[in-house]
């Protein structure tokens, strides 16, 4: 199931999609959906200075996948600071958690919502699958929810370095990983053949 | 009309809390936006973001990349602190991972 963006005459994307794998992407979008949860609003849906005042939380995500999508801003991964560097750092990427990861998480959200609302009306127009047709708008956010999944699955996956992907390719078939992997490496030539088309 | 008059106060109040919280020692520094290098991003995609939110020429994006994948990062931009803020936040938008510091010359 080689799934093919081709790019569409006066801008946008084309891909076939059969309903297998029309189900699992909305299923892994939806999941993506609950991981990073609702907005700050949505206990208050009638107050509409609520999203305005709300801040974001200070502290890095306890789940590796949300702390993959949304890392400290201030610590540099191969620096070596002092105790008191270390902790000025925390403090402003926590000050920066608490300005940014709102908004950061909004448009994960918003992505994820578009590509579940476009396949959901693709399956609306017909049994065994379709072809999926993007604008240019549309496309920009299903590339960027195509590398959210991505991103969440390698996490899952304990993708850490370029061996780790190597073995990835080599697992046996009766290895549970398995069918994560194929999905892994599946929504990988959908997004490159995605960026192609978007390319300018 | 009560939207607008609320947020106004509000955005003085965090510049205000933000300059009290991040008083630098050298503010003529400069501060620079550095992206380090995953297995997951594909190197196609770390090029579409940098040409695309930068604006950077595909010669130009693509070196960055390479220099991202090789050397396991780059610096991607340079400026204000606050513009070195909004860069890593698009970056992180992008699924990216970035980073913000001051330069050491």
């Amino acid at each position: 199931m080689p799934g093919t963006f081709e790019p569409l005459p006066g801008g946008g994307a084309a891909v076939a999609l059969d309903e297998v794998e029309i189900s699992i992407i909305r299923s892994l979008a939806v999941q993506l959906l609950e991981l990073i949860g609702p907005g700050p609003a949505e206990d208050a849906p009638d107050d509409p200075l609520a999203e305005l005042f709300a801040e974001g939380p200070s502290e890095p995500p306890k789940d590796p996948v949300l702390r993959r999508l949304f890392p400290d801003a201030y610590s540099d991964p191969e620096g070596t600071p002092t105790a008191d560097q270390a902790e000025e750092q925390r403090a402003y990427s926590s000050e920066f958690r608490r300005f940014t990861e709102n908004d950061l998480r909004a448009g994960k959200r918003d992505n994820a919502l578009a590509v579940i609302h476009s396949l959901d009306g693709l399956s609306a127009a017909g049994e065994g699958g379709a072809v999926l047709k993007l604008s240019a708008d549309e496309s920009r956010r299903w590339l960027g929810c195509l590398n959210d999944l991505r991103l969440a699955i390698g996490s899952r996956l304990d993708v850490v370095d370029e061996e780790d992907t190597d073995l990835l390719y080599r697992l046996p078939d009766e290895d549970p990983r398995k069918p994560m992997v194929m999905a892994y490496l599946w929504l990988g030539g959908l997004q490159e053949t995605l960026i192609t088309t978007l390319m300018p | 009309m009560g939207r607008v008059t609320a947020a106004a106060p509000m955005e003085i109040e965090k510049t205000e809390s933000a300059e009290e919280v991040f008083a630098v020692p050298e503010p003529d520094v400069p501060w620079v936006t550095i992206v380090h290098n995953d297995p997951v991003n594909l190197m196609s995609y770390v090029t579409y973001v940098f040409q695309a939110y930068f604006g950077y020429s595909k010669d130009k994006a693509t070196k960055l990349m390479l220099d991202v994948h090789h050397k396991g990062r780059a610096v991607v931009s340079s400026g204000t602190r606050e513009e070195m803020e909004r860069d890593v936040q698009a970056m992180h938008g992008y699924g990216l991972w970035a980073t913000l510091q001051q330069d050491r010359k």
